[in-house]
């Protein structure tokens, strides 16, 4: 039931193709945005715990094809779950980047008026969650996949999570779970090589976790090459296979952390640091859409000041946005009643 | 995901609170499954997942009856994944479920407590109140048949430490079906924490607090009250679940040397009813708590905060008869000394009143 590869689509339109790059500069312009007010007032030095955008930062450049491919397909219905690094999913998800923007400015503009913070995303809006402990957000999509089950919907959940969370209890537990039940679930490894500073040889005894689905009855897909249209080929497979009631599909896509696990980390157990910036993702499928004849000067010109517009209202608004109020930092542990 | 306020809720609302207990009698296991049961019947989100809570009935009777009557649909076996299925049942909460998760004992918290502390309990305020998790996380709890250190603990003071779940510790049939009826119609994530002791089971140790009186229509003993199930002048007895049976015993024997012993049940630990032990504290001046958890950094300490926070001169006595600082042994006679026993209470409370 396992590949290694699949094959590229080669029905996508080239409107399809246009939108996946555009999403594709969309979070890229969003997480340099982010780069840049994270860094500004954390000089001199560098204060963790400083400036407009405080504590740990995970940025997903160089991930962008797992969440354009992948969110492609998904209905605003559907649900989502992702990681400690989750704005390129969210942003693909649809969320509104003036609430995403402002849970990361802590604002009370924000999708959690501040209490969550960048890994903690909770948007109802778009069924997007995300946790900050690794492998733990695959068991939320599961009740998710079994709550759109019960309630006969077509809709279903996906849980991303690094090639690190592979390795971790839940998700072989799930795994298990989902396939028992038949649950409309996908699961997606985003293997961007390295667990923080751990490479994947150094933690995982199959070259590809695309194997492991073998062990819980499920098809497994290895793509390779951080490639955009060979993950909205696979992904769409695997929607299709879970929309219809045949249960879930497991897909490790190869993509590649373009920047430090956080912000702030020299990466100096990386080899490689020096060709990384040659793999970016963005430049690649840019030149393969223009090799294909189907994107000009003015075309690329007109996504990246529309993405800048988005970015920018976002940020904006979240650097306008009040602060919470520090006597309410006890509001929402409990719908009812306050904490004794 | 739902963000609608829930009909249950107002459901709730109309539902009476703690009336009369009437003449019929059950033990607590059974009315626990009644109020499962109940609120099955009218409310279809709800449903029962777990290990052996399907064919078995729960290993405690949790959930004896309710395969037959709702199918394996609602009422659901899983695999031995703790972390995947209380995972899987906050997702189902979060898209607007109710699910009831029986954690076959709360000792093996130990392989799923991400699930519950890290997302169960947190994801309401990180959501900043757009989400909600109304789930029942159903938990035996406690010691006394000789199980050994890893399937006799109450750990309930762990639970009420973390914020983001309340949690509940019925003691008696009464209490265990309001409180089962209140946790399912909470949208909050609640931790329902039955003693294995009080539950009436034809192969435990019997006690007889754990059959009584029990309404036959739903009913709710509101999450965060205490209650005064013995009054007295005395001394007081603030405790919870398997050992306010024993308290009242104690008290019983007492009254007959003239040592008037006040029992304070606490019923829930989040919300704490601090008014409820203010009260019997000013009332008495002398205050011993009686908690089947371990003693340092819990419960009995929080008692004690509680009061002295309120008014430092309040108290002419304190003191605790917990499990002190040790896994509970296997061998009868180690374990029976380090839990609470009326023995125990009694010499502690001889020891208050002369205070």
């Amino acid at each position: 039931m396992t590949t290694e590869t699949t094959e590229v689509a080669k029905d996508l339109s080239a409107a399809q193709r246009q939108e996946l790059l555009r999403q594709m500069i969309l979070i890229r312009t969003f997480e340099a945005a982010i780069l840049r007010e994270y860094h500004a007032d954390k000089s001199p030095g560098f204060d963790i715990g400083k400036g407009l955008i405080p504590g740990e930062m995970h940025l997903s450049a160089g991930q962008e094809p797992v969440a354009a491919g992948l969110c492609a397909h998904l209905e605003s219905g559907d649900a989502l779950t992702a990681t400690h690094r989750p704005h390129h999913l969210a942003i693909a998800k649809g969320m509104n980047l003036r609430a995403l923007a402002g849970e990361i400015f802590g604002r009370e503009s924000g999708l959690g008026h501040g209490r969550g913070g960048h890994m903690h995303l909770f948007d109802p809006a778009t069924h997007f969650s995300c946790s900050g402990i690794v492998a733990e957000g695959f068991p939320a999509a599961l009740g998710q996949a079994f709550a759109f089950q019960r309630a006969g919907t077509r809709n279903i959940a996906v849980a991303v999570a690094g090639e690190g969370a592979a390795n971790a209890g839940p998700f072989h537990e799930c795994l298990n779970l989902a396939a028992l039940w038949k649950l409309p679930v996908i699961f997606v490894i985003e293997d961007n090589d390295w667990g923080i500073s751990v490479h994947r040889s150094a933690s995982t005894s199959v070259p590809s976790n695309a194997v492991r689905a073998a062990g819980y009855g499920m098809p497994g897909v290895r793509v390779e090459n951080n490639d955009v249209e060979a993950v909205h080929a696979a992904v769409g497979e695997a929607v299709a296979r879970a929309r219809a009631g045949n249960g879930p599909s497991l897909i490790e896509i190869h993509t590649l952390r373009l920047w430090g696990h956080f912000e702030g980390d020299a990466q100096g157990y990386r080899p490689e640091l020096a060709e990384v910036p040659d793999r970016d993702p963005i430049p690649a499928y840019e030149k393969q859409l223009r090799d294909a004849g189907i994107l000009t000067d003015a075309d690329l010109a007109e996504m990246t000041a529309w993405a800048g517009t988005q970015v920018d209202n976002a940020v904006e608004h979240a650097k306008a946005a009040p602060t919470p109020n520090p006597a309410e930092a006890l509001k929402y542990v409990f719908v009812e009643g306050a904490q004794s | 995901m739902s963000i609608s306020t829930s009909a249950a809720a107002a459901a709730q609302m109309s539902l009476p609170v703690e009336p009369d207990a009437g003449s019929r009698r059950l033990n607590t296991a059974k009315a626990l499954q009644e109020a499962i049961g109940s609120q099955m019947e009218k409310d279809p989100s709800v449903f029962v997942m777990g290990e052996d809570v399907a064919a078995y009935g729960g290993i405690f009777s949790s959930t004896t009856g309710l395969l037959e009557r709702f199918g394996p649909e609602r009422i659901i076996d899983t695999p031995i994944s703790e972390t995947a299925f209380i995972g899987l049942g906050i997702g189902a909460a979060v898209e607007g479920m109710r699910p009831i998760v029986e954690l076959m004992f709360v000792d093996f918290f130990g392989v799923c407590m991400d699930q519950i502390y890290n997302h169960m309990a947190k994801i309401h305020y990180e959501s900043g109140g757009n989400v909600r998790v109304p789930m029942v996380l159903m938990t035996a709890v406690g010691g006394g048949y000789s199980d050994g250190a890893q399937h006799s603990q109450t750990l309930w003071g762990t639970f009420a430490h973390l914020p983001g779940m309340k949690v509940v510790v019925p003691s008696n049939p009464y209490d265990a079906k309001g409180l089962m009826t209140a946790a399912i119609q909470s949208d909050d994530p609640v931790v329902y924490m039955f003693h294995k002791g009080v539950m009436g089971l034809a192969w435990m140790a019997k006690n007889k607090r754990s059959i009584g009186a029990v309404p036959e229509e739903d009913y709710v003993v509101p999450i965060g009250k205490a209650k005064v199930v013995r009054e007295g002048t005395d001394v007081s007895i603030v405790t919870l679940s398997l050992s306010v049976h024993h308290s009242l015993d104690v008290a019983e024997k007492l009254e007959e040397e003239g040592i008037n012993v006040e029992v304070l049940d606490l019923r829930s630990l989040v919300p704490l009813d601090r008014e409820a032990v203010i009260a019997t504290a000013a009332k008495t001046g002398r205050v011993i708590v009686v908690d089947e958890d371990y003693q340092s950094f819990g419960l009995s300490g929080e008692i004690a905060a509680t009061i002295t926070e309120h008014d430092p001169a309040l108290l002419k006595h304190f003191s605790r008869v917990c499990v002190p600082d040790v896994p509970i042994p296997y061998a009868h006679e180690l374990e029976y000394a380090v839990l609470p026993t009326a023995a125990r209470i009694e010499a502690a409370v001889r020891k208050a009143a002369t205070a």
